[in-house]
This record gives structure tokens, sequence and C-alpha cells, in this order.
């Protein structure tokens, strides 16, 4: 069984205020996060968004068997959806808000399914800011898709070949 | 080269979910070409466990070994991080890779 939670600390190299700006103004948001959203972050606000990223449903299939969960096929809304309902805003130090973690996941039920919490937490240091990332709730999650979800997002995957790759272009 | 078909992409995100892997692909990447004796020196493992540890290494097509008289020489396959990039850039999910972006986004100058 996957854990409840999925938490990420990180120190990115740039001031609270830039770090700020990033995760709160939704057109910068979207940039990073490569989605389209509408509307500023309010809080209680319900934000309706486009995904501009590329999914290759083969490729993650592929992934999902390799980690010995069962594939899932994924549905990508050409159109409008629902991207998350903004829960907290305390500028300069806390974000957050409430989501179906996922989501493309074509067993996903975006109607009724609970929503996981997605917490941003910044703390000032003297070479930048030390951001943390929880996101919290997978227990509710329905059973059939909990490890799929839990795995999908917290991406620990990605970050070897990731770092790595960034290691071999410095050299 | 051998006919046999190429290993599946995903095999090098379990291949480098080790930190003795990571470390052997580092040094790799850092020092170029080498053997497995001397990867072992300095290394918190034995000899023999950076054998097994290459071998998956090389089963993911991350490194290629060359027999050298009674050496065998290991070197990184860079291509094959950049495959797995790509394939990264096709999933275009996970908090890891959404915090890389995060940081480049910030961190541009």
């Amino acid at each position: 069984m996957p854990a409840d939670r999925i938490m990420k600390t990180v120190i990115l190299n740039a001031p609270v205020s830039r770090v700020w700006r990033a995760l709160t103004d939704a057109r910068e948001f979207g940039q990073w996060f490569q989605v389209e959203l509408e509307g500023p972050f309010v809080q209680g606000k319900t934000m309706m968004a486009r995904f501009t990223g590329t999914f290759d449903q083969a490729a993650i299939a592929q992934f999902q068997r390799k980690a010995g969960i069962a594939p899932s096929a994924i549905r990508v809304p050409d159109s409008r959806w629902t991207f998350c309902t903004v829960e907290r805003i305390e500028p300069e130090r806390y974000f957050s808000f409430r989501w179906i973690p996922y989501g493309i996941d074509a067993e996903a039920d975006l109607q009724s399914e609970p929503t996981t919490l997605v917490e941003f937490l910044l703390e000032p240091l003297a070479e930048g800011t030390q951001l943390t990332i929880t996101e919290s709730g997978f227990d509710q999650v329905p059973i059939h898709r909990r490890e799929r979800a839990f795995l999908m997002n917290e991406g620990g995957w990605a970050a070897q070949a990731e770092n790595v790759k960034r290691y071999v272009e410095q050299g | 080269m051998s006919n046999r078909a190429e290993p599946a992409i995903t095999d090098v995100f379990f291949a480098l979910g080790d930190d003795t892997r990571l470390a052997v692909v580092r040094r790799l990447a850092e020092q170029g070409t080498q053997s497995a004796t001397r990867l072992s020196d300095g290394a918190h493992v034995t000899r023999q466990a950076i054998v097994k540890h290459l071998q998956v290494l090389e089963n993911a097509g991350l490194v290629s070994p060359e027999r050298r008289g009674r050496e065998v020489l290991y070197t990184l396959n860079q291509q094959r991080l950049q495959q797995a990039q790509q394939f990264l850039d096709s999933m275009s999910v996970g908090w890891d890779r959404a915090i890389e972006r995060l940081r480049q986004f910030v961190e541009a100058p």
C-alpha cells in the first residue's frame, strides 16, 4: 500500500518573492506546470484549465507495467476541465489547493472522487528559498487506482534520470 | 555488437533508482571509461558488488563493456540518458519533474 502523503523539499536558488510569484500567479504557474489556467488563484475558487503538456499513452502504460501496477488508459481532455479548488493563500508563505490526483487516469471519477490536498510552504534561506510540497489524502483515493495515482504523482522515478542527465551535460 | 533487442527504456529508471548504481553512473560521467576495479576504489561496496551493479546498468543499456586484455572497461552511454529524457517528456507527470521545471523557471536569470 502506498503512503497517504507525498512530501518533497527542495532548495531553490531564488528569493521567496520570486518563488511565490511562480506558484501563485496563475499564468506563471501554468508555464512550469504545463497547464493553461483561467483567471487568478483566489481562495475558494475552482480553477478551470487546459493541458499544455504532452502525454504518450504507450509510454505511460509501459512505465506502469514495469513498476508492477496495472496500467490504465489516460484521458486528457482537449477542452477545459477542473484543475483544482484553491484552499488557502497566505502571502509569501503558504498556498494550497485540492484536486483529483492523477486525474488523467481514465478510471478516475472526476465528478465524485475525494480530492487530495496540495500544499506549498515557503521558507526564506540565506541562499534562496526552501520549498516544501506536500500532497496528502491518498488514503481516500479509490482503492482501484490509489497505487497508480500515488506512483504517478510521486514521480521519484523521474528524478534520477533527470539529475544524471544534467550532471552529464555539465561535465 | 550483439543482435539482442534494445532493452526497454523504463529499465533505465529502475536501474538508476539505487544509490550505488547512481554513484557509478556519475563517476563514469565525470571520469570517463574505467574498470570495475577502479570504480570500486573508494566505494562503500566490494568490487564484486560493483560488478553486479554494472550488470544491471548494462542490461538497461546505460553502460557498454569492452574487454581490454585482462580487464573489462565500462563506458557510459549518454545517448541512453537522452532517450530516457525523451521518454519522460512524453509522460509529463509527477512532482519531481514539475519541481525541476519550477527550478529552471525561477532560477533563470
